[in-house]
């Protein structure tokens, strides 16, 4: 490995684009000639880097297969289990009790992410395509873009006063009357507070987009008589779709994820409204120590919709933070 | 459907607005509906704003308000709730408002190491994270194969919730059995108790976190090594530097923007490491040697009822907040962006 191979023009496009369009020996030649130092060096950090980011995963997922006490104590962290300490017990005990957590989960993180979307979408349309004068519109966009960064911690308080005070168990009646369980009620509060909470980031993601909308074609349509509304409903809207997967994504990562708002709006992991989080933060908890095979187990079964949804939408998802 | 669906939206709003709502088919200006409405509110609203806003308002008006009332009527709340002697399970007495609870705040050492390991986590998290974010997006935007494989796995622990890396990573740091204690053996070192031991805790904690969230460090950045002009690299070639020297000389500052940006999420992350704590201790005891002002807070709060001195806690934790988003916003509205 010498200088001069770092001379070589080998990042002069900085996308690889360009090597896709190559035919089969042209990438083998391609690959030949990178054999040297300089490669092998890259490929070594690159694939180091790869263990770094999956070990953790991979000891938790070997481990949640061995048995406890025993499989765990005697095998290496990282190694798969041998057949004796091997063992699916940990996950049906994972999966009964956070089973009605997944539930209770998606019933608030969904309708709570298409809202926060919707709403998000709603304000970025109409504080970026509406032309109304710069010193009003400031403070408005800056209050948005700073409840990003607010610790929810500054609000917990007035927030629980807030849902205490809220008759919201009495206006929801019929559900109960419908045989829901009051404790449910739980789950509406969440909704709300996430989609308050959320709007302002889906707000900031959507804004990057709209401003980078062609102007004349929503100045034609303006032109041609449409109102405000209506150019939403018949352009913004539908051109929107790619960034609506992203903040659909991201919103729902971290609703889901939130263990916060579930510890104080619905506080403890025995009512029947848990969500996951809170179930999962308190398993495998005993007076004799903790069961890392059954915390390993439930840590993947509620991580799973979030595993699946970064796996199959990652490339989605990378491209719209980057913007 | 869609005929039913907006037929059933304007019988809605018909029922909740009376008569002025404009119909969705008809085309006409807001001018001609607000005439309406008798009073002339919009008219003089659009005298006074301009028509773009009244039009724009039905949009960004109701999430406004609604961020308005949780985010900032909550803060303001809790403020004055700070100022209060709240404690246990009578509401708030609010004739008598002091500062009582910040003096007691300043005199309590817990709060004072709770500030100071807030701020070292914040610090320290951020700098790492930023650290190998941009050597991850550097290996990764050298032309490399399976690019999109390795952006994926890297990326992947962002997707995790703090709940659940607290679990791996609690694993990861197990005395007897954890990857890494048996990592180091090998070299000859430890076993270390990394979770029980007060000093070390917070540096775990911050490794912890490093590796769920440099993969987003490393998304910004290479979306900004990808906006930088081919031209640049290639004047640094003709200029004969090593690669060494063109990333550290042409490169990286113009990635400054890509810094900011991702910094300032990543401490947003670090200032919600409550969660990851809470997990990591297991419930409301407090983290000994890695107490946050965010876990300090909740504690105080939901553990011991302390509600007037967990709301100080938390106003001093949104100051923190404040000195960072604050030179952000002006940056922000500097560059033209707000």
């Amino acid at each position: 490995m010498s200088d001069a191979h770092l001379d070589e023009p080998d990042s002069t496009d900085s996308t690889d684009a360009t090597d896709r369009t190559d035919g089969v020996a042209d990438r083998i030649r391609d690959d030949l000639a990178g054999v040297d130092g300089y490669r092998v060096a890259l490929y070594a950090a690159i694939v180091g880097m790869t263990v770094f980011f999956l070990t953790p995963i991979e000891s938790g997922l070997v481990t949640a297969f061995k048995t406890n006490p025993g499989g765990i104590s005697s095998t290496l962290p990282f190694a798969p289990p041998p057949p004796r300490f091997f063992t699916l017990e940990k996950w049906q005990t994972a999966l009964a009790a956070l089973g009605r957590g997944m539930v209770n989960s998606a019933l608030y993180a969904v309708p709570a992410t298409i809202i926060s979307a919707l709403l998000g979408s709603f304000a970025a349309y109409g504080l970026t395509q509406a032309d109304w004068r710069a010193r009003y519109k400031a403070p408005v966009l800056a209050m948005l873009v700073a409840g990003i960064f607010i610790p929810y911690q500054a609000v917990l308080v007035p927030l629980s006063q807030f849902w205490g005070a809220m008759p919201l168990a009495e206006l929801l009646t019929p559900l109960w009357l419908l045989g829901v369980p009051q404790s449910y009620v739980g789950l509406v509060e969440l909704t709300i507070t996430h989609v308050a909470y959320g709007i302002p980031i889906c707000m900031v993601l959507f804004r990057s987009y709209y401003r980078n909308v062609s102007e004349e074609m929503i100045e034609a349509a303006r032109l041609d008589g449409a109102t405000f509304r209506r150019v939403y409903r018949r352009i913004v809207f539908p051109i929107s779709t790619p960034m609506f997967a992203v903040v659909l994504i991201y919103q729902f990562t971290q609703i889901w994820n939130d263990l916060l708002f579930a510890l104080i709006l619905v506080s403890t992991e025995s009512s029947p409204a848990a969500p996951v989080v809170l179930i999962l933060a308190g398993l495998g908890e005993s007076m004799e120590g903790q069961d890392f095979a059954l915390r390993m187990a439930g840590a993947f079964i509620a991580a799973l919709p979030t595993l699946i949804v970064y796996i199959m939408f990652g490339e989605e998802f990378a491209e719209g933070v980057a913007t | 459907m869609r005929d039913f669906l907006s037929r059933t939206r304007s019988r809605l709003r018909r029922a909740v607005f009376g008569a002025t709502g404009e119909s969705d088919d008809t085309v006409v200006t807001d001018g001609g509906t607000a005439a309406s409405e008798g009073g002339g509110v919009v008219d003089r609203l659009n005298d006074r704003f301009g028509e773009d806003f009244t039009e724009s308002a039905p949009f960004w008006l109701p999430p406004f308000l609604l961020v308005g009332l949780f985010v900032y009527g909550a803060i303001a709340w809790n403020f004055v709730i700070s100022l209060t002697d709240y404690e246990g399970f009578v509401g708030p007495d609010y004739s008598d408002l002091d500062f009582e609870m910040y003096v007691r705040a300043i005199n309590d050492s817990a709060v004072i190491d709770a500030t100071v390991n807030t701020f070292l986590l914040v610090v320290a998290f951020t700098a790492v994270a930023l650290g190998v974010g941009m050597v991850l997006a550097i290996l990764i935007d050298r032309n490399i194969r399976f690019e999109n494989t390795f952006r994926t796995i890297y990326l992947l622990p962002m997707s995790l919730s703090f709940v659940v890396t607290a679990q791996f990573w609690l694993w990861m740091y197990n005395y007897n059995n954890g990857v890494v204690n048996i990592a180091l053996g090998a070299f000859g070192i430890g076993p270390i108790n990394w979770i029980g031991n007060s000093s070390l805790v917070l540096w775990a904690v911050v490794f912890a976190l490093v590796w769920q969230f440099s993969g987003y460090t490393m998304v910004v950045y290479l979306a900004g090594l990808r906006a930088i002009p081919t031209e640049h690299y290639e004047a640094a070639r003709v200029d004969g530097a090593s690669t060494l020297k063109m990333y550290w000389r042409v490169i990286i500052p113009q990635l400054k923007g890509s810094t900011i940006s991702a910094a300032i999420v990543l401490m947003v992350f670090a200032l919600k490491a409550f969660d990851f704590l809470y997990s990591l201790v297991s419930g409301y005891r407090p983290p000994n040697g890695a107490d946050i002002l965010a876990t300090k807070m909740v504690r105080e709060a939901y553990s011991t009822n302390n509600w007037a001195y967990a709301s100080a806690i938390a106003i001093i934790l949104f100051l923190m907040a404040l000195s960072i988003i604050g030179p952000y916003l002006y940056y922000e509205y500097k560059q033209g962006n707000l």
